[in-house]
């Protein structure tokens, strides 16, 4: 006689075991990404809300349109900007290349990989950074805003506002991802995660730095492309 | 063993070409997003309809490149389905959020509009020309005359 067992179903919990198949941690930072994307939901929320109570806007494309080094006829908007968004990009594949390489435990790989992506954080800062500092010297920062309505009609000091608020929270946070990037970095030339068996932390840091860059598709889009 | 070893090797390789697949799709749709607004400059400010047109599909570019970030960047592809549902299903709240707020602000706008004479008036007045700008028109002015 054989004993018949229930298997359970992939798909939904069917008691038993753990019903998301992953470690406590990583079901920690999911929820904890869920909560911050609220947060920077609710901030660009707040921004459309505003934003469409206003008979005029300020022309991204007139606002953003230098570069470094450029002088003061640099005319070229959505150009530095495509720039940051694909350094930011391009930092998230080295990442999950990362991450790859650390569900494969090879050490090296995971080296190289993170340092890649701490360069591309770093690149990223260094970008915003500049940018800041370009409107600071013509004028604008938090209720200041020289630049005029699309239309040429004197503009409030929504628009400097909401942009630096929300591109500082989100800088705020790619500096937090390269602080954690090189935590990592750290523990792995350590042999931490070697001794453990495993590269999980690594995959935790990886959700952080994704989401950083997930919130960079919606600022960007928001503030410089619409 | 060795079949296991053979699998492993099989499967990182698999999983590095969807990288490269997905960032491919990744920077195909911000190049196609960026051309629609370099497009978008040249459309006249009082054609809403097309500009809103644009608007809208860049939109739906940015939500299929979040969810390529999400499916396949973070993974959630692979989660089982109660850990989608448990992060999706809240997330829902931002289709209400979204609608009833820029309502709201667009219904704000036209009752200030029409009932509140400052903002009415405020829309007309023009933005001083700014000093660099000013100074640059002046030399452009100045130069057929030398």
């Amino acid at each position: 006689m054989s004993t018949t067992t229930i298997a359970p179903s992939a798909k939904l919990w069917g008691g038993g075991k753990s019903p998301f198949n992953v470690e406590y941690g990583k079901l920690m930072m999911w929820y904890f990404l869920m909560s911050d994307a609220f947060t920077f939901g609710a901030f660009l929320i707040s921004y459309g809300t505003i934003r469409f109570s206003s008979v005029g806007w300020p022309d991204p494309n007139k606002v953003f349109k230098s570069y470094p080094f450029a002088g003061e006829s640099a005319n070229a908007p959505l150009v530095f900007v495509s720039i940051m968004t694909f350094i930011l990009i391009i930092s998230s594949v080295t990442m999950v290349m990362a991450v790859q390489a650390g569900q494969q435990m090879r050490k090296q790989a995971v080296v190289l990989n993170l340092v890649l992506t701490i360069i591309g954080g770093i690149a990223f800062l260094s970008c915003q950074a500049w940018e800041w500092n370009h409107l600071f010297s013509e004028g604008a920062w938090w209720g200041r805003n020289p630049f005029p309505n699309a239309d040429g009609t004197i503009a409030s000091t929504n628009f400097t506002n909401y942009f630096f608020t929300i591109t500082g929270f989100h800088g705020f946070h790619v500096f937090s991802g390269v602080i954690i990037n090189i935590v990592m970095l750290i523990m792995t030339l350590t042999d931490q995660f070697e001794k453990r068996g495993h590269y999980l932390m690594i995959e935790k840091a990886g959700l952080y730095w994704h989401f950083v860059d997930l919130v960079w598709v919606f600022v960007f889009t928001c503030f410089y492309l619409i | 063993m060795e079949h296991t070893a053979i699998h492993t090797a099989d499967h990182a390789a698999e999983a590095r070409k969807e990288i490269w697949k997905i960032t491919g799709i990744l920077t195909v749709l911000t190049i196609v997003e960026l051309g629609l607004g370099f497009y978008m400059m040249n459309v006249p400010l009082d054609e809403h309809s097309k500009r809103s047109f644009i608007k809208g599909v860049i939109i739906i570019l940015m939500i299929s490149k979040a969810f390529y970030i999400i499916a396949y960047f973070m993974h959630m592809k692979y989660e089982v389905k109660n850990l989608i549902m448990t992060t999706a299903v809240p997330l829902t709240i931002f289709i209400w959020f979204i609608i009833a707020f820029l309502y709201e602000g667009n219904s704000y706008k036209n009752l200030r509009n029409t009932y509140d004479g400052h903002f009415r008036d405020r829309k007309e007045i023009m933005a001083p020309v700014r000093e660099k700008e000013a100074v640059k028109e002046i030399k452009a002015e100045q130069k057929p005359a030398e």
